[in-house]
Order: structure tokens, then sequence, then C-alpha cells
């Protein structure tokens, strides 16, 4: 296994949201703007880098038996740090994002990269697989997030995109436009997939 | 706390703001144990139950151990000068509380009744991540609801997840016989219908309560 291909497995072949279905929680709930989704996913990121970094030094003093609860105690502290840090240098950003920048200790894709990664590989592979899985969860959210601001609110990055004229979808930036929007994008590339096999 | 503000906190939470149709909460096992009838019963029971448990504890935990007041126990104990403001912990102190009651829970459970931890036990590990439960002990927090109030958002909340997990088995084992483009077959089409019904759900938020 090369670093290199480590590294952009979760772009797309792996892709946390789109592949293998972790961590949907977040994915809908935040991807109602751009802004919302880039921060989620650079928290998300950082305490996936951090956690795996760490699980991957302290792997081999690990019990096999209680090695969940200490990744979590890990995951946890982290999340806790961007929690704070947020707070003091994002308020806005912080606010609109609510009780799920806590919530990200439950994301499944951080837990999942330990237990399925960082309990198993060297620091630097878990290092660069953070870093490649953090940024497909931060992709994977942006492109919803484009759909769903751009349809349903007429703006990209808070900045109006279309005249006067433009009515926009309002039910894609509400709660059932994230699980239409989400759903859609599974079956693009399912579709996608079947037709790259077949060719 | 009057019994009509405890009646609104129990209908939003069950209908207006659906933990899982409306806040997005506990999204992965109301897609994975949804295939079956039997199953999402079973889940939303062992969630409900530890959801109320969960509330009754987090709220304990966060009034007596985190919460900087006179009756603080790090404050009664170390009779320290000032009592402690410990909230930042909460993230960590209510997740590692969480996942040992899921543990404990299950070992009760399997004692005394083996019946009930036949149907139950296999969702209850499950649980720990579902984002629900510590979703519920945030928001209690952030609310700041008194003890009982918290009892019943958690209970409310359970059987919201409950209600929207049941009707979602309904609905796929229907989609078995249905012919669905092959490239929406599986999840993608059960978010089509999550969307669907999240519109139905929507229609909730137009009631007035007082």
């Amino acid at each position: 296994m090369s670093l290199s291909n480590e590294f952009s497995k979760g772009f797309y072949k792996e892709n946390p949201v789109f592949k293998l279905a972790l961590g949907l929680c977040p994915t809908l709930a935040v991807s109602n703007s751009v802004q919302n989704a880039i921060g989620m996913g650079a928290a998300a990121t950082f305490v996936l880098l951090c956690s795996n970094v760490i699980i991957s030094m302290i792997r081999k003093g690990v019990p096999k038996k209680i090695r969940i609860p200490i990744y979590i105690v890990v995951i946890a502290t982290f999340v806790t740090i961007v929690d704070l840090v947020m707070a003091g240098f994002a308020p806005a950003l912080h606010k609109s994002l609510g009780i799920f920048v806590p919530l990200i200790v439950v994301n499944c894709v951080i837990l999942g990269r330990a237990e399925a990664y960082a309990g198993k590989n060297s620091v630097l592979y878990s290092f660069i697989d953070g870093l490649g899985m953090g940024i497909g969860f931060t992709f994977a959210l942006a492109i919803i997030a484009v759909v769903r601001e751009l349809l349903g609110d007429g703006k990209l990055w808070g900045i109006p995109m279309f005249g006067s004229g433009f009515e926009p979808v309002l039910l894609l930036i509400l709660p059932p436009g994230a699980f239409l929007t989400l759903g859609m994008f599974l079956g693009l590339f399912n579709w996608l997939d079947t037709k790259r096999s077949a060719a | 706390m009057e019994f009509n503000e405890l009646l609104i906190i129990a209908v939003s939470a069950i209908f207006i703001n659906n933990f899982v149709l409306t806040r997005f909460l506990g999204i992965c096992p109301y897609i994975g144990v949804s295939k079956n009838m039997d199953s999402a019963v079973g889940m939303g029971f062992a969630v409900i139950f530890v959801m109320t448990l969960a509330s009754m504890v987090t709220w304990l935990i966060n009034a007596f151990m985190l919460k900087p007041t006179t009756s603080n126990i790090f404050y009664i104990i170390f009779n320290a000068e000032a009592p402690p403001d410990l909230t930042y912990l909460k993230t960590i102190a209510f997740i590692l509380v969480i996942a040992s009651l899921v543990q404990f829970v299950e070992m009760v459970v399997q004692k005394v009744s083996p019946a009930l931890y036949k149907s139950l036990g296999i969702f209850l590990p499950l649980i720990t991540t579902n984002c629900a439960i510590l979703g519920v002990a945030l928001l209690n927090l952030d609310n700041d609801y008194n003890f009982i109030a918290s009892i019943v958002h958690g209970l409310a909340a359970g059987v919201g997840f409950t209600l929207a997990l049941v009707l979602m088995a309904g609905i796929r084992e229907k989609l078995e016989m249905a012919p669905i483009p092959k490239a929406l077959q599986g999840i993608p089409i059960a978010f089509l219908m999550a969307g669907l019904m999240s519109i139905a759900f929507l229609g909730f938020s137009g009631l007035k309560i007082q």
C-alpha cells in the first residue's frame, strides 16, 4: 500500500459519506449552507487527524477488551478542544452548528477510522489516512451543501447568485431537503459505479 | 413545573422537533435497523429505555458534579474556596457515563430477564454511538430543563425516535416488493422515503400549542 493511495482513497473510492454511509447525522444537519459544511468538515478533520495519530501511538499498550472506551476518551478530549477554540474564535459558526460540535464525539467516521485503521497501522499511515478521510468527509458535506444552498436559498457562501427573479426551492433548506439531496447523491454514485463496472 | 409545560415538551419532542426527521439525530440506526419490523421495535424500546435513563443520570451529573454551585460534590469533598466550574468537561463526562450506563444496563438485563435480553440484547451495544442519546443529554442542558422535565424530554425523544423507526420499517418491508431502479435500491431509496416522511412531519410545525 502506497502513501498516496492511502491518502486519496477517502476522496471517492472509500468516501466516508457516499461509499461507507458513515457520519450521516452531521452530514444531514449542517449541510444547509456551505459555510456550515466547511466549518463542520474542518472541525471533524482536526479531531480525526489528532485522534488517529494518538490512537496509533498508543495502539500497542491498549488492552483489546477496553479499547473502545479508550478511543472514545481520546476523541472526546479533542472534541472538547475544538468546542472551546471554536466558541472563542468563531462564535457565529459555533452557534449555528449548535449541539453538533460536541456530537462529533459520536461521529462514526472518527471511531470507525480509529477501530479499522489507526489501531492497526503506523503513525505516519494513520496521519495520512485521517487527513484523506477528513478531506473526503468535508468534500461530501460541501457538495451536498452547494446543492442545497444554491437551489434552496439562491446563494453560495452567503452571496446571492441569481437575480431577483429567482424563486428559491425552500424545501431544500428545510430538513426534508437534506434527506432528498443525500438520497439522490447516493443513487447517483451507485449509478456511476455500475456504469463504470459495466464498461 | 406544571403538567401543561411537560405536555408541551413531550408533544414537541415527539412530533414537532422529531429527533430523527427534524433534528437529524440517530440517523445511523434509523437507516441500519429499519429493514424489518421486529428489530425496529426492539431497537425502539431499547432506545426509549436508555434515553430516559441517560437523561436522568446526565442531569444529576451536571447538577452535582459539573455546575459551579455550593452543592457541587467536589466543592464539598475538597473544601474548596469557590465552587469549581467543570461544565467544559460535559462532553467527556456525558459520553463516558452513557457508555458505562449502556454496559451496565446490558449486564442487568442479562441477569434479571434473559427473555428481554434476547430481544433487546444485540441492540444495546449499538446504542452507545447513537448520537440521539448524547444529543438528548446536551439538549436538556441547553434548554435548562429541571429534573422532571429532563426525564419527560428523554422519554418523549425516545418515543419520537421509535415512531419514526417503526413507520420506516413498515414502509421498507413494503418496498421489498416494489420495482425500484437498481441504482436507488437499499440506502438511497431509504433516504428518499425519509425525505417524504420528513415533509409529512413538517406539517406538525404548524401546530400551535399553548
